[in-house]
């Protein structure tokens, strides 16, 4: 069996499974945040109308909650859910909740890594599409609506049907020019935005064990633009050092058997790699960013759990370090965690003098929600990871998404620029 | 389960136009369902009626895993969505919540049915009648799993 077949078999009492096979799987961690969070919370309302008593969860101590889609409150609705889901925490007895403005908060896939929230060989379910980030730690990690989430909180438990594994190997090194997201949205734009649909999708090669911890979660995390269940990394020492450095030390690691089966294996050559961009409106429509070098933007976007861990932030500065912004550029830390150190180490001072606005974490923006979001006929280039139709505002706007180097040297020119012809 | 169906010839229709991304921190069933389809068609609230059918092609419901995409069309009437084939969140919403039936057709289904075709729909058969066409296609059969849920009115009335 393969790494995923293994945990799902683990998780579901049973010795062995196979690609197809329907199970109800025993969850490790569930997480909602404060849009999933309310919608359990309706859910839940909707139960108790049909006679249904809920005292408790399952096991409260298994559940943790992020405050991350319309925080700053947006407006009164958005600052009405936070105290609803506030409450909920509280009736219900569960202490992971990272409240917005206290210590540590942020993006909830963010916060799934930064504190070690998830650990190798669980299986982890969210109330959020990119769920899926997390399998880069070795995780079966995946994303449900608020529907299942609430049955997973009454049960621990939820069915999956175990999906075939699609492996990508990358043969050598990053060049320096080129990051994750290039090679991410190279494989979408190969296999296509239902490429991977019911599937999950494998990393590995030595491009991968090169690749930092943060780089890998940008691989998994555009997984679910490719329509997969999950996306997963067999756990090395950089994974254990990682968690490591979080205090996170025990849990129980499940890697692949030597035979195990895939689906299908596609190869890649490191060094053919272009920094790449997906035209609007799909992250399957992909172009060599150099072909693109004619398109004027009107903003630049750094943030999301995809593109504003602190790597990003670091090439990002390594681009800003000495120059100004031509568009108006943004960028938002995707945890205040990762903002700090953005302090400590002088980056939001190349920030500010290269002119940009630096905000507090939120998805408000990648979600044409709040804090940023796009006029009609805009034109955005931006570290996230969708950019259908409205995605990021009016839905004539346009968002062109690219690595964190292509946005920073894109944001110094005005137009859409492979970072190594920037002067 | 007889309806008139509402056609959109395309494929990847999202979850970001189903229901844009703003309405998500609303949790009123029926003020989403007033912005069913906003981002691919807004005058959608104002043609669909109870019981109505969307047709669509290929991976609808890709995106985000926002229950209001499934929640907005069931709000709006739609009982059932017609496709190709489905993303995996939506569809297993669809099914968990008993919201609307996810029902996969195929090609020649798709070519054929047109804008207000009535339709008659009997899953245990397997069966799409075309009432306006006077023409029958098979349905993709649910799998095992889904059409017990499907069956028992959701995941929490089904027991394993």
């Amino acid at each position: 069996m393969n790494i995923t077949e293994k945990i799902l078999a683990r998780g579901s009492g049973k010795t062995r499974v196979a690609p197809g096979d329907v199970v109800f799987v025993s969850v490790d961690k569930v997480m909602l945040h404060d849009v999933s969070g309310p919608g359990v919370i309706a859910v839940f309302e909707k139960l108790r109308k049909q006679g249904i008593k809920i005292e408790k969860l399952w096991d409260p101590s298994k559940v943790w909650v992020a405050e991350d889609h319309f925080v700053p409150s947006a407006d009164q609705i958005s600052a009405q859910n936070i105290v609803m889901l506030s409450n909920f925490t509280k009736q219900f007895g569960i202490e992971r909740h990272f409240k917005y403005g206290m210590g540590q908060y942020g993006i909830c896939h963010t916060l799934s890594h930064e504190e070690a929230m998830v650990l190798p060989g669980e299986v982890y379910v969210g109330g959020d599409s990119h769920t899926n980030t997390t399998g880069a730690l070795g995780a079966f990690a995946c994303g449900l609506g608020h529907t299942d989430v609430a049955y997973v909180l009454l049960n621990g438990k939820i069915w999956f049907r175990v999906p075939e594994t699609i492996y990508f190997k990358l043969n050598g090194k990053l060049p320096s020019h080129v990051m994750a997201k290039d090679y991410i949205l190279q494989i979408i734009g190969d296999i296509g935005t239902d490429g991977a649909a019911y599937k999950t999708m494998q990393f590995g090669g030595s491009g991968v064990t090169e690749m930092s911890v943060e780089e890998r979660l940008t691989l998994t995390n555009m997984t679910t633009e490719a329509g997969a269940k999950s996306g997963i990394i067999e756990p090395d020492q950089k994974i254990r050092d990682y968690l490591a450095a979080r205090s996170a030390t025990k849990y129980g690691e499940v890697h692949s058997d030597t035979d195990a089966h895939f689906e299908k294996i596609y190869e890649y050559e490191a060094s053919e790699l272009e920094p790449t961009v997906a035209k609007p409106y799909s992250p399957e429509n992909i172009a060599v960013a150099r072909d693109l070098s004619s398109i004027a933007l009107d903003k630049a976007y750094i943030g999301s759990c995809t593109g504003a861990k602190f790597e990003d932030l670091q090439a990002v500065a390594r681009i800003l370090k000495g120059r100004k912004v031509k568009v108006r550029t943004e960028i938002l830390p995707a945890a205040i965690s990762i903002f700090r150190k953005a302090l400590d180490d002088g980056l939001v001072k190349i920030f500010m003098d290269a002119g940009v606005v630096i905000g507090p974490p939120t998805c408000g923006a990648c979600c044409g929600a709040h804090m940023g979001v796009l006029a009609k006929d805009e034109v955005c280039i931006s570290t996230t990871n969708r950019n259908f139709p409205g995605r990021m505002g009016h839905v004539e706007s346009k968002t062109y998404l690219a690595s964190p180097l292509v946005v920073a040297a894109s944001a110094v020119t005005g137009k859409i620029t492979d970072p190594r012809d920037l002067k | 389960m007889k309806g008139s169906v509402i056609k959109y010839e395309r494929d990847n229709i999202d979850t970001d136009v189903i229901l844009p991304g703003p309405y998500l921190k609303i949790h009123d069933y029926n003020e989403l369902a007033k912005h069913a389809m906003e981002g691919l068609d807004i005058n959608f609230h104002s043609k669909v009626k109870e019981g109505d059918f969307i047709v669509a092609g290929r991976n609808f419901g890709c995106g985000s895993s926002r229950e209001h995409a499934p929640i907005a069309l069931a709000y709006s009437g739609i009982k059932a969505v017609l496709a190709l084939s489905f993303a995996r969140i939506f569809y297993r919403n669809a099914v968990d919540g008993a919201f609307l039936l996810p029902i996969e057709i195929d090609e020649n289904a798709y070519k054929e049915i047109s804008e207000g075709d009535v339709l008659e729909i009997e899953t245990s058969k397997n069966e799409i009648k075309n009432l306006t066409k006077d023409t029958i296609y098979k349905m993709k059969p649910f799998p095992e799993l889904i059409g017990k849920i499907i069956a028992a009115g959701g995941l929490f009335n089904y027991k394993p």
